[in-house]
């Protein structure tokens, strides 16, 4: 008779086996269930035929067969599972299923409640098509506050926290809507466009769920962000589809749904779209690789290659930067792109790793985007006063400096990274780190610029 | 300690044969059709049967007989259904289907024709190949 020991310990050892099944995608849980019974009933036999029962368990397992071989085995005969990873609401019953449908429940109710936001100010109103100042304004207002709430909901922050979330929420909605703003003037839409991006900072502290502090909290919201646009221009492009079929079908028998789709499809299903899509994310977030980092590696060179060769056409030809207006915003944009090209493979990197031929592209990315960048920049400060000072240009300036300031600690860690110097890990922090003053920024262009430049 | 020593001696008297995999893949399906057309059985007890049958001679992995089963069930031949045994555990059973009777006649044919063939070949060869060989004696054992 086995000790009371001894029973313990295998339904560790058990435990412990059925762990590592489970992380093979294709053996599923009804499947370990199936072969833990073999192996229960193996190991029972031999303990019966004499064996210790640790022995026992040993003798089972070997016979059970190696588990890479196994799992290949299990492949073959079910090759879709390694494709349909992501179930999003599992049929299986019990624990995490019941999870996974509340969470898609919450989720979606909040899309319905956004949509129906979109739609609320016409109570008091206030027309989508004729209103379109206070809807640029207010839009991120519409969604943002209860992507925030999800998560809330979700990593059940503590209240001390979601105090200041809303204290931050109250204030947006005050400054964006007290000014008394020149009708479609451009301290308007910097407002409309810089909100969004000082909201975002509530949205990663209330994703990053107490770990905001830490820098695998933030890295973990830069992911998020990245995979939540990829899912929503997914989700863009699939509701385009819908619409253009809806409106041919519908014109077919004489209805025109202009606009239905104007005023209530595309602002309500925009306004869902962003909840429907970071509940995407967050389910399929362990069963899927990332695609954002996919898309950087494809990208990063070409990227890269356009870059050298506009600096090479610079040299040669000696061309200058035709200073136009919207040159800055223009080269603002480059500096964007660049930064999510680096920002997303560092956070897809191992920082254990050793430098690589992709590091290198990488740095030439970011330093041939830094100079290109120092060119556009130069033209434009010879010429700074004749321009005068408009609100778009100071703040695509302030834009372009902070990307600036960015990008070139990045490269200089980067460098030191790839001579040996430093660890990786110091580029993750700072552009981690570096977070905040993007959201402080953009909030500082909603407070500040509109009585500045006197709201036109 | 004696105990394994004994489990190790049976082996020792009755030598397992290595099956090579596409041989045991091939004669997996009708082994276990044949087994599950005895009556429902579950994993562990097929292999039970296998070994009984064989005389402890032929080994599967266990874990390889699962795809198998689950194999059988996409195809048809057999359908599964979860019980609670007398051990209080959620057990799989299968059962064989009409589908799975007819491809085991069909299996059955085919290996005898193979089976004879191979007992041709081996009667004209006479002695010149020693009994011994791994295939050639697993073969005719099983297909009796």
């Amino acid at each position: 008779m086995p000790a009371p020991g001894h029973v313990v310990s295998l339904e560790d050892q058990i435990d412990r086996w059925r762990s590592y099944l489970r992380r093979r995608q294709a053996i599923h849980s009804v499947d370990v269930a199936e072969l833990e019974d073999h192996l229960r009933e193996q190991v029972a036999a031999l303990v019966e035929a004499g064996l210790a029962t640790d022995e026992a368990f040993l003798v089972a397992v070997k016979r059970m067969g190696a588990l890479d071989a196994l799992s290949r085995e299990f492949a073959q005969e079910h090759a879709d599972r390694l494709w349909k990873q992501l179930v999003v609401v599992p049929a299986d019953s019990g624990g995490p299923g019941v999870r996974a449908r509340t969470d898609a429940i919450v989720a979606f109710s909040l899309a319905v409640a956004a949509a129906g936001l979109v739609k609320a100010p016409a109570l008091f109103g206030i027309q989508l098509d004729q209103d379109v100042g206070f809807y640029a304004r207010n839009g991120s207002l519409f969604v943002l506050p209860l992507l925030t709430g999800y998560f809330a909901w979700k990593r059940r922050l503590h209240t001390g926290t979601l105090r200041w979330l809303a204290v931050a929420f109250f204030a947006a909605c005050v400054f964006a809507n007290v000014y008394p703003f020149a009708s479609r003037g451009s301290t308007e839409a910097l407002t409309a466009l810089h909100l969004p991006i000082a909201l975002s900072l509530a949205v990663g502290i209330a994703y990053a769920g107490g770990r905001w502090s830490q820098v695998a909290g933030r890295m973990d919201f830069i992911r998020f962000s990245g995979e939540v646009f990829i899912y929503y221009v997914l989700i863009a492009l699939g509701g385009g589809v819908l619409t253009a079929l809806m409106a041919m079908t519908f014109r077919a028998i004489g209805i025109v749904i202009e606009t239905f789709f104007q005023s209530w499809l595309l602002p309500c299903g925009a306004a869902g779209a962003v909840l429907v899509a970071s509940w995407l994310v967050e389910a399929k977030q362990s069963v899927i690789e990332n695609m954002a980092p996919v898309l950087t590696r494809l990208f990063t060179p070409l990227f890269a290659a356009v870059l050298v060769t506009f600096l090479g056409t610079v040299l040669w030809t000696g061309r200058g930067v035709a200073i136009e207006r919207d040159v800055l915003i223009g080269f603002d944009l480059l500096l964007v792109v660049v930064l999510g090209l680096l920002l997303y493979s560092v956070s897809a990197r191992d920082p254990r790793s050793p430098a690589g031929a992709f590091d290198v592209l990488q740095v030439t990315l970011v330093v041939s985007a830094l100079l290109a960048d120092t060119v556009a920049l130069w033209a434009i400060a010879a010429r700074v006063s004749e321009f005068g000072f408009s609100p778009n240009r100071v703040a695509a300036l302030g834009e372009n400096v902070i990307l600036l300031v960015n990008l070139a600690w990045s490269a200089a860690l980067y460098l030191r990274f790839l001579r040996g110097r430093g660890s990786f890990t110091d580029l993750e922090r700072w552009q981690t780190n570096y977070i905040p003053v993007y959201a402080a920024w953009a909030a500082m262009v909603v407070i500040v610029f509109p009585p500045l430049f006197r709201y036109i | 300690m004696d105990t394994s020593n004994r489990v190790r001696e049976r082996r020792a008297t009755s030598p397992v044969v290595e099956i090579n995999k596409d041989l045991v893949a091939a004669s997996s399906t009708p082994i276990v059709l044949a087994i599950l057309a005895e009556g429902d059985s579950y994993g562990y007890a097929i292999l039970q049967r296998v070994r009984e049958v064989s005389g402890g001679r032929m080994e599967w992995t266990d874990g390889m007989l699962y795809p198998v089963l689950h194999r059988l069930e996409r195809l048809g031949h057999v359908e599964a259904r979860w019980e609670v045994a007398e051990s209080g555990r959620r057990r799989k059973y299968y059962r064989i289907t009409p589908g799975g009777r007819a491809q085991l006649a069909e299996e059955r044919r085919q290996w005898h024709m193979v089976d004879a063939t191979l007992r041709g070949i081996w009667r004209g060869l006479s002695l010149a190949v020693p009994a011994g060989q791994p295939a050639s004696a697993a073969l005719p054992q099983n297909g009796d």
